[in-house]
């Protein structure tokens, strides 16, 4: 009996729990801003716990209960297996770290109350963690379409402000075309026996059109809660709609709970994945990085700069996830492992990443009221804290070596790399070339990294406001810095975290990797491949060298320094209107990629008296496919409008005959 | 054995910090005289290095602590750089620490740290310069890992020195993969390091400017450690594209002997490769900065042209 009590799967049914108790806690007092941040405290603290209970239990067989909860004669089935824990643990440990900034942030303001916002906040947080147990399409969606509601909420918290519901708007609409999709696969997947327990499904024997479509649905589902393009466009209005805390966690973690979906009913329902279908992923995948990226540089907003950067993220998931299909189907198990740990190591990283340059971003806005980046600049002198802990973020998201980013990256380069030898014509040739795409992509958030943290913390303040910013407080830093420390400590550890995945991967049928051979400090993924990456000695060596250097030139020479005004080249004034705005360090991504955007420029004449410069970029898809598909429903919902009479007997009447049509198509 | 490979190690490493000043030198004796110039002395950047230590360092008011320490930083990883890539013998321990992925990754670190740095003060010269060298560094880097990729996919391995012993011991056959990569490479080569026709080291044009528009406020020390860091780093590409291309007479041995015996080699490579870069840098023309993503594309694309060649024709 004390087994079931202390099982890991009730143990993170009870955190669930837990989390749902605090929300509702904070009903309790809505407006009493102490009580809610204890409560955001605690929340962290199961965080905390949620992560410790999955990295411990990963290992562990896989448990399933039946919860006598639900419908009649349609009970929940829970379940937690290997990558239900990775996930898991990716929701535990991001969530604590913005739960606890999260305790500093929220204030009371014109919008939600805290109560409110605590209630939503945690029912998000349970509802993802039941995403991720659930073991039957009834409590799957149950539980997705409790956390697009509650993510609704969150998003909408200043709705006050029409954009903000306008934003909510375009993220529920998308959210339900997925959640439509994501249900039609899962009719798909029962094959017929009208059982829709995930066994059920793993055991239903499907023809390959209908798994094909099963798998196409489900993509397009997944792919339109993660962010793909086309179905994107939510992604830059929703998060610079939110608060921080909530931008951290749908980005750093609900768009996994995607990629989670995704994997469950492709490498587990499904089981045989056909290798074209990875080639459609991947496809897709490569775009949606190229494009995230490409429309990130020149964003001028953060939070939309972050939101597109997250949409180049997915981008990067999706094309580790189709490499994996096709790898799989096509007889190369161990490239295949490589390839899907790479995926979710991924996914573990820019879960760390993206939440902490989401809350720095938070921070800042706090701090100066300002989300443009063409009013922010030399905030490093005034928010050290949030400076340099973004700053670990910033490299980290633009993969360098020895943070997490680059390691994810060096996986996938490594798998691209073999995708020459997939036994199949044109594609061996094609693949490849994918590896220059996700190349592209890095170097690509590189530039999109120096414009996000130059022109927000370095040079000089664009407005004079800036000189009152004030540093995170001690729960924000708390937040800030467990954020970082996941990243670096993902970066520096890659075997660790490997040869945990890899157990993950050999629970979906993939082949485990093999990191015994190497010592522990050395990542070799492929022990037949001479490939080898040690993040420790490698940022060892760099330290030891910057240190030696340092103290060489302090030993050799003078230390003398002056201090003085930047020299302004000549001219007598020199003002910060002179640096670079962020319209101006995305001019060259503009220029070169000019057939993506859809752009209006405002340009001066030589004889205006009040010269103007103004350069909107749009979404060219907004127009090609939204606007012709919002006017296609704006005609039908005109062509039946006049049903809409405005009178009770008409209404009636309508149903009457909806009765009699019903009863006779019965009969 | 273990204590002399790590002393073998810590010795080429030496070695390649000092000679790379020297290198650059060369370069620009060759390129004075190929123009019809007096040139200064092969020794003028140790000059300059000594002379820039020698004075007091000025730093703008508004500096952050990134700005000071950027200059370690990016010293620090270029040298690290130096001790990946086998110049001089293929066995070293230290090289097993990164593969060619990682080194790349490992030069964009010095890239942004560089670009960083120039943000710092806040002028306008050295936002635009971090723009643009940004812009140059997005092109550059997916060719030149394009670049490795195809020499890992002959080899089978993205080990940098598994690459270029293996390339150094099969039979010499033609590689037209690898010619499209070392056109790709050399262009790289020239964007990466400030030299015509992207950037042109000698100038302080501000419309033109790449280099020297990052370095514009650092003085002294500072600006000693980023020199020095910039010859270094043209000592490692050269010494990358003799792994890549021209990968024989490198030391496959660690002992101390073959080391010294494969150092005649590395100096008759770096010789040549430094007379046929000024050779380059006098017959073309700088290009407009707008044209320089041109360029890079260019290079992107015969690097991708390698890598299909490859796949095509298996050699």
């Amino acid at each position: 009996m004390t087994d079931v009590f202390f099982s890991p799967l009730s143990l993170v049914l009870a955190i669930l729990l837990a989390w749902l108790t605090i929300g509702v806690a904070g009903l309790l007092r809505p407006n009493n801003l102490r009580l809610t941040r204890t409560l955001f405290a605690i929340g962290a603290a199961c965080g905390v716990a949620l992560a410790t209970i999955a990295a411990l239990s990963l290992t562990s067989p896989t448990e399933q209960y039946v919860l006598v909860l639900g419908l009649p004669d349609l009970p929940f089935h829970v379940r937690r297996d290997a990558l239900s824990s990775v996930f898991l643990f990716l929701l535990g440990a991001a969530s604590a770290g913005i739960s606890i900034f999260g305790a500093g942030y929220f204030r009371q303001g014109q919008g939600t109350a805290p109560g409110l916002l605590c209630l939503e906040y945690h029912a998000f947080l349970a509802s993802m963690g039941f995403v991720l147990l659930a073991d039957d399409a009834y409590m799957f969606m149950v539980a997705w379409e409790a956390m697009a509601l509650s993510s609704y909420f969150l998003v909408t918290t200043q709705h006050r402000i029409p954009e903000i519901r306008n934003a909510g708007f375009i993220y529920l609409l998308i959210a339900h075309l997925g959640a439509i999709a994501i249900l039609l696969s899962f009719g798909l997947l029962q094959g017929g026996s009208w059982q829709f327990t995930f066994d059920a499904m793993r055991s239903a024997q499907l023809g390959p059109g209908p798994a094909t479509f099963a798998f196409l649905l489900a993509l397009i589902g997944f792919g339109a809660k993660a962010g793909l393009v086309p179905l994107h466009v939510w992604l830059p209005e929703a998060h610079p709609a939110a608060p921080s805390p909530v931008s951290a966690l749908m980005s750093g973690v609900m768009l996994k709970t995607a990629l989670y979906g995704i994997t469950r009913v492709t490498f587990d329902l499904l089981a045989a994945p056909v290798w074209w279908w990875g080639l459609v992923a991947l496809t897709i995948g490569l775009f949606t990085a190229v494009f995230g990226v490409v429309f990130a540089a020149a964003q001028t907003d953060m939070k939309r700069l972050l939101a597109y950067s997250s949409i180049e993220n997915v981008g990067i998931l999706f094309t580790g996830f189709g490499l994996a299909i096709v790898f799989k189907d096509v007889g190369k198990p161990m490239l295949a492992a490589v390839a899907f740990t790479a995926m979710l190591y991924h996914a573990l990283n820019h879960a760390f990443m993206k939440s902490l340059l989401f809350l720095g971003t938070g921070a800042v806005l706090h701090a100066t009221g300002e989300r443009n980046l063409g009013r922010l600049g030399g905030l490093i002198h005034r928010m050290p804290w949030v400076g340099w802990l973004t700053l670990v973020g910033a490299l980290a998201i633009a993969s360098l070596p020895p943070l997490n980013g680059f390691v994810s990256e060096w996986l996938l380069l490594q798998s691209f790399l073999f995708s020459h030898e997939v036994p199949r014509p044109f594609v061996n040739m094609l693949l490849p070339l994918g590896a220059a795409l996700l190349a592209l992509a890095a170097a690509l958030a590189a530039y999109v990294m120096v414009k996000f943290y130059g022109v927000i913390f370095l040079g000089q303040p664009r407005e004079s406001a800036l000189a009152q910013a004030h540093d995170a407080g001690k729960l924000e830093r708390i937040g800030l810095v467990w954020l970082a420390l996941g990243c670096v400590v993902l970066g520096l550890f890659p075997t660790f975290v490997l040869a945990r995945l890899s157990s993950v991967g050999e629970q979906l049928g993939f082949s485990g990797l093999d990191l015994s051979a190497a010592p522990w400090w050395l990542l070799v993924p492929l022990s037949d491949r001479e490939t080898s990456y040690a993040p420790l000695i490698f940022l060892g060596a760099v330290t030891l060298l910057v240190v030696l250097t340092i103290y060489g030139v302090r030993r050799f020479y003078h230390q003398r320094v002056r201090h003085g005004p930047a020299w302004g080249c000549g001219f007598g004034e020199f003002s910060s209107r002179m640096q670079d705005t962020a319209e101006g360090f995305g001019q060259p991504i503009r220029h070169l990629f000019q057939p993506f955007f859809d752009m209006k420029r405002e340009l001066p004449t030589p004889f205006d008296a009040e010269p103007r410069y103004r350069v909107v970029i749009g979404d060219r898809l907004w127009q090609l496919i939204y606007a012709p598909l919002g006017k296609l429903v704006q005609l039908a919902a005109n062509s039946v409008a006049w049903l809409q009479q405005g009178r009770i007997s008409s209404y009636l009447l309508y149903s009457f005959v909806t009765l009699i049509v019903l009863l006779a198509l019965m009969l | 054995m273990n204590v002399t490979t790590w002393i073998l190690q810590v010795l080429e490493v030496l070695a390649a910090v000092a000679a790379a000043p020297l290198f650059l030198g060369w370069v620009n004796q060759c390129r004075a005289w190929l123009q019809n110039r007096r040139a200064p002395s092969v020794l003028q950047p140790y000059r300059n290095i000594r002379k820039l230590f020698h004075k007091d360092a000025v730093i703008a008011n508004n500096a952050s602590p990134l700005f000071r320490l950027a200059p370690y930083i990016v010293f620090g990883t270029m040298v690290t750089a130096a001790a990946i890539i086998p110049s001089l013998g293929t066995r070293l321990p230290f090289t097993r620490a990164a593969d060619a992925i990682a080194l790349v990754g490992l030069l964009a670190t010095a890239r942004v740290f560089v670009s960083l740095a120039a943000m710092d003060i806040g002028t306008a010269f050295g936002t635009l310069g971090a723009r643009r060298e940004m812009m140059v560094g997005f092109l550059a880097e997916p060719a030149l890992l394009m670049v490795i990729f195809v020499a890992s996919l002959i080899s089978a391995t993205t080990a940098l020195p598994d690459i270029s012993e293996r390339l150094a011991t099969q039979a010499l056959g033609l590689y037209p993969s690898l010619a499209f990569t070392a056109v790709a490479f050399t262009m790289v080569l020239l964007a990466e390091n400030a030299r015509i026709p992207v950037d042109n080291p000698s100038t302080h044009l501000e419309l033109t400017m790449i280099h020297e528009a990052l370095l514009l406020e650092y003085s002294a020390r500072h600006l000693a450690l980023m020199e020095w860091a910039a010859a270094l780093k043209l000592f490692n590409y050269a010494c990358i594209g003799f792994a890549l291309f021209v990968p024989w007479g490198a030391a496959m041995q660690q002992t101390p002997l073959a080391l010294a015996a494969a150092a005649p080699a590395l100096i008759l490579k770096l010789v040549i490769a430094g007379a046929g870069l000024a050779f380059i840098e006098t017959i073309s023309a700088k290009l407009r900065v707008f044209r320089a993503p041109e360029f890079l594309a260019t290079a992107f694309l015969f690097a991708v042209l390698g890598l299909l060649v490859h796949l095509l024709l298996g050699a």
